[in-house]
């Protein structure tokens, strides 16, 4: 019959479409290789549960369709087998929750000693901060923000003064060391998203936030905003640039703090 | 199965009295102002689709841009967010919850559970006129100064508010002031619907006795009841933060090198508010989906719904978890990130009352008499659709899963296979199985399935390849992607090819336009059962039911909605008012 069998059908297209189309996520660049693995894990449970539900809906359909005389049979329910159903879902559900959620404890607690960055938002750019060498961040207010401060650090803060500050969108970081991105945003919502680290979180007005990573190659990757912020949202665009060592000390070596960026503007 | 309540006499105690009912005097009170539910559910019916027609040719204009970026010269940024924010906004609120709840509540409600009309026909008349006014004020958006809202169908503050967005000067106002409206008007209709479901049933109507499509619409209206409130009250606050300068959710900000007055507001407190209404949302939609799509297969498939009672447990499981997993839209918002334990944990345990569902309505299936017609590919086309976009809920609602898709076009996908084109599929499937008790015409067939069949498989082919793009990491609500090296170039050709299947579907629809208008006159008389039906809609003396539904007479009900194919009976159906039969046992 034609209708079970386009069904069907479109089952198998799904798959192919799956397994031959060219559009993968990008290739990993941190250590969230197990948010990749619960991905995987799902699929395969998912997809059997859709591939089993529509093809067993295909053969009812053929087996089933009206033929003269064909009368059906008066049904009303049958405990055991809606147990026995339920009970598998329940299973497979427990299968998908348990490793996501134990994943998501260690997503939400960046281990001891990761070297710390902020990320700012601004309708419609990306700035970051690095706490120098004192290795604390000074503290801010949005009552400091002025042209000369973008960032709102306050002048009064002396562990503010060796901040770095970096206002070109380009963040670098060094590979292999654990990375916890503190994110801030001075005017809306905005989201710091690179596909190749999986991690992002959004930046709120009003709050801290962060996530952190391990970021495992070195390279070039594209920062986006994925909270829509307005109307340049999609404009607002920053890169990430994973260091070896000595390639970040240099870069590191070239940043300027919050005292020398003060000193001039005031000339 | 159900509880037995036929007395010695073979007849169920009375449960209401029949009521008096308000008489019409003039064609303007019977068919404008109407008080007749009917007629109320037409309007709104109409009401919802005409708004809809505009969100989906605005879902035209998103897919242009998406596919042939700066190709079309009056599609700039402005006119692209306040075309997603629009279409996102009208498609949820404006067309999908006013033509389930509104439309089929309002026709199917007292039919179904043998009422002569709601229980406060004068405020569901109002609750229609407010309704088309705050559809009216939100079209109006396009008229005024900076156009209509662009802050996206969300929302979200403090960008909502600002300058940086589209339709900042009139549009957000506009929007929050329609929304208000709508709340006021749904509250009124919902009540009715609640109301009339508990006390206006028939004798013989137990609760256990009611079609599925009674109990998803009641169990949609009483959850509306419960989330409307917290977009009411994020509105009239969000309105203050933007009229009046107060600051429920804007803290102290500098926009575009200006401070701004505001200090303290909080931006998650709005999400929480939001999404408290937004994700019962989904299910307002979906209950009465579920409800109607049961009614449709086990009609046309000539077999009792499979495992009844389940079915009625799932939807109140269901519409009681989901007011409890709203937090799953906010994994990456910045709250308290240990609350995602609490709501992955929900989220995927709706998918056990759910996944029931669709067990069930495939065993209907299993040994039945399947009959193809029009209603019943509609079912089917929804069954697929809905396990494919219930199943990525599963991605989406696992927190670490969520991470790297959330924002992406795998949400957009997502979201439009389970609550865009499944709750639609449902509808079209409705019309074309109701056609016949509205009109007393028959809707043509083989225009309904040629209907079906593009709108189907072109949604389809709309929305699922859209996942994979989702899976590249393309995010949502991007005006244009520019260069992006981590995109394939083969993106653009899939993209083009979306669009297309879009233009293809959205055309489509032109053929039911045609068919719904056609069959008014032309269609094949319908008598007053066509499908052979047991539900009580399909029972009444008059087709169309003429004023108070039933006659003289209300009817009495001597078992559920499903008796089909029952053992011993003559006919394959056994209607819900037919005395009982010589050895039947009671159901
Ligand atoms: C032919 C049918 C439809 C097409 C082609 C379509 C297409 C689209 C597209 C391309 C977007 C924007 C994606 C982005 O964020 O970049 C969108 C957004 C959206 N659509 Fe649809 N859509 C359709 C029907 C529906 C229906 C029936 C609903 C009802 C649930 C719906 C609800 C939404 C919502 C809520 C948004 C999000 C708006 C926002 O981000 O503010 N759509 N749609
Ligand atoms: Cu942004
Ligand atoms: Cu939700």
């Amino acid at each position: 019959m034609l209708v079970a069998a386009i069904m069907a059908l479109v089952v198998v297209a799904s798959l192919l479409f799956h397994f031959l189309s060219p559009w993968r996520p990008t290739q990993i660049a941190s250590n969230w290789g197990f948010i990749d693995d619960t991905l995987a894990l799902t699929f395969i449970v998912t997809s059997i549960g859709f591939v089993a539900v529509v093809l067993f809906m295909s053969y009812c359909l053929y087996r089933f369709r009206h033929q003269p005389g064909r009368r059906s049979t008066y049904e009303p329910e049958n405990r055991r087998l809606e147990l026995l159903l339920g009970g598998i879902t329940t299973v497979a559900v427990i299968l998908l929750l348990a490793p996501g959620l134990s994943v998501w404890g260690r997503f939400i607690t960046p281990p001891e000693g990761a070297m710390e960055v902020e990320a700012v938002g601004a309708q419609w750019s990306w700035s970051f901060r690095l706490p120098g060498a004192d290795k604390h961040f000074g503290s801010t207010d949005v009552r400091f923000i002025d042209t000369a401060n973008a960032l709102g650090v306050n002048p009064a803060d002396p562990r503010g003064r060796d901040d770095l500050i970096v206002a070109n969108g380009e963040l670098h970081l060094p590979e292999g060391q654990p990375i916890k991105v503190l994110l801030r945003s001075i005017d809306v919502l905005h989201d710091f998203y690179v596909p190749e680290l999986r991690a992002k979180m959004d930046l709120v007005p009003g709050m801290e936030t962060y996530f952190w990573f391990t970021p495992t190659k070195t390279g070039q990757f594209e920062i986006l905003c994925v909270a829509y912020c307005g109307i340049g949202h999609p404009q607002m665009r920053g890169t990430l640039f994973i260091d070896s060592d000595s390639d970040y000390r240099k870069w590191l070596a070239a940043q300027k703090t919050f005292a020398q960026t003060r000193k001039a503007e005031a000339f | 199965m159900t509880d037995v309540s036929i007395e010695d006499d073979g007849v169920p105690s009375q449960e209401v009295e029949d009521v008096e009912l308000y008489h019409a005097t003039s064609w303007l009170t019977k068919y404008v102002f109407s008080q007749d539910a009917k007629v109320i559910a037409i309007q709104y019916a109409c009401t919802a689709i005409a708004i809809g027609l505009v969100a989906l040719v605005l879902s035209w204009l998103i897919r242009l841009q998406l596919a042939f970026p700066g190709a079309i010269p009056f599609i700039d940024a402005n006119v692209y967010y306040q075309a997603v924010t629009m279409h996102g906004m009208i498609m949820v609120v404006y067309m999908l919850t006013a033509i389930f709840l509104g439309g089929f509540g309002n026709y199917l409600i007292p039919l179904m559970i043998g009422a002569r009309d709601m229980v406060f026909p004068f405020v569901n008349m109002l609750s229609y006129w407010v309704y088309l006014l705050a559809t009216l004020i939100l079209a109006a958006s396009y008229f005024v100064p900076g156009g209509p809202s662009g802050a996206g169908w969300t929302l979200y503050p403090p960008q909502a508010i600002l300058t940086g967005t589209p339709g900042h000067e009139w549009g957000i106002i506009l929007m929050l002031a329609s929304l208000i409206l709508f709340i006021v008007g749904f509250t009124m209709g919902g009540l009715n619907y609640v109301v009339t479901v508990l006390q206006a049933r028939t004798r013989g109507m137990t609760l256990m006795r009611m079609p599925l499509t009674v109990w998803g619409i009641f169990t949609a209206a009483v959850m509306a009841l419960l989330a409307f409130p917290g977009l009411f009250v994020a509105c009239v606050m969000l309105l203050l933060d933007r009229t009046l300068g107060t600051s429920f959710f804007v803290p102290a900000i500098v926009e575009m090198g200006e401070r701004r007055d505001y200090s303290g507001g909080s931006p998650i407190l709005f999400q929480h508010l939001f999404w408290f209404f937004g994700h019962p949302e989904v299910y307002i939609v979906a209950l009465p989906a579920f409800g109607m799509v049961s009614d449709l297969i086990s009609v046309h498939a000539r077999k009792n719904i499979f495992g009844y009672r389940m079915m009625v447990w799932a939807i109140l499981a269901i519409g009681i978890l989901s007011m409890v997993v709203w937090g799953h839209h906010m994994y990456v918002s910045g709250m308290n990130p240990l609350f995602g334990f609490f709501f992955a944990v929900t989220t995927l345990a709706i998918a056990v009352p759910t996944a029931m569902k669709v067990y069930n309505w495939v065993v209907t299936l299993w040994r039945a008499d399947i009959h193809f017609t029009t209603p019943m590919l509609f079912a089917l086309g929804f069954l697929i659709t809905f396990v494919n976009g219930g199943i990525t809920g599963l991605y989406l609602g696992n927190v670490i899963v969520d991470v790297p898709l959330s924002a992406t076009l795998f949400v957009v996908a997502h979201f439009h296979m389970v609550m865009g084109i499944a709750p639609v599929l449902v509808i079209f499937g409705a019309i074309y199985h109701w056609y016949p008790k509205i009109t007393g015409r028959m809707m043509d067939e083989r225009l309904g399935k040629i209907h079906f069949w593009i709108t189907f498989l072109g949604a389809y082919a709309v929305f699922f390849p859209m996942h994979y793009l989702g899976l590249v990491g393309v995010p949502r609500r991007f005006y244009e992607m520019g260069e992006t090296a981590f995109v394939p170039h083969s993106a653009v050709g899939l993209n083009i090819f979306m669009t297309v299947m879009a233009l293809i579907v959205g055309f489509s629809q032109l053929i039911f336009f045609y068919n719904a208008f056609k069959s008014l006159k032309h269609g094949a008389l319908a008598g007053g059962n066509p499908w052979r039906a047991a539900s009580l809609e399909w029972q009444t003396p008059e087709t169309p039911p003429g004023h108070g539904n039933w006659g003289k007479q209300l009817p009495i009900v001597y078992r559920w909605p499903y008796g089909y194919s029952i053992p011993g009976a003559p006919d394959d159906f056994l209607p819900q008012n037919a005395p009982p039969q010589r050895g039947e046992h009671a159901t």
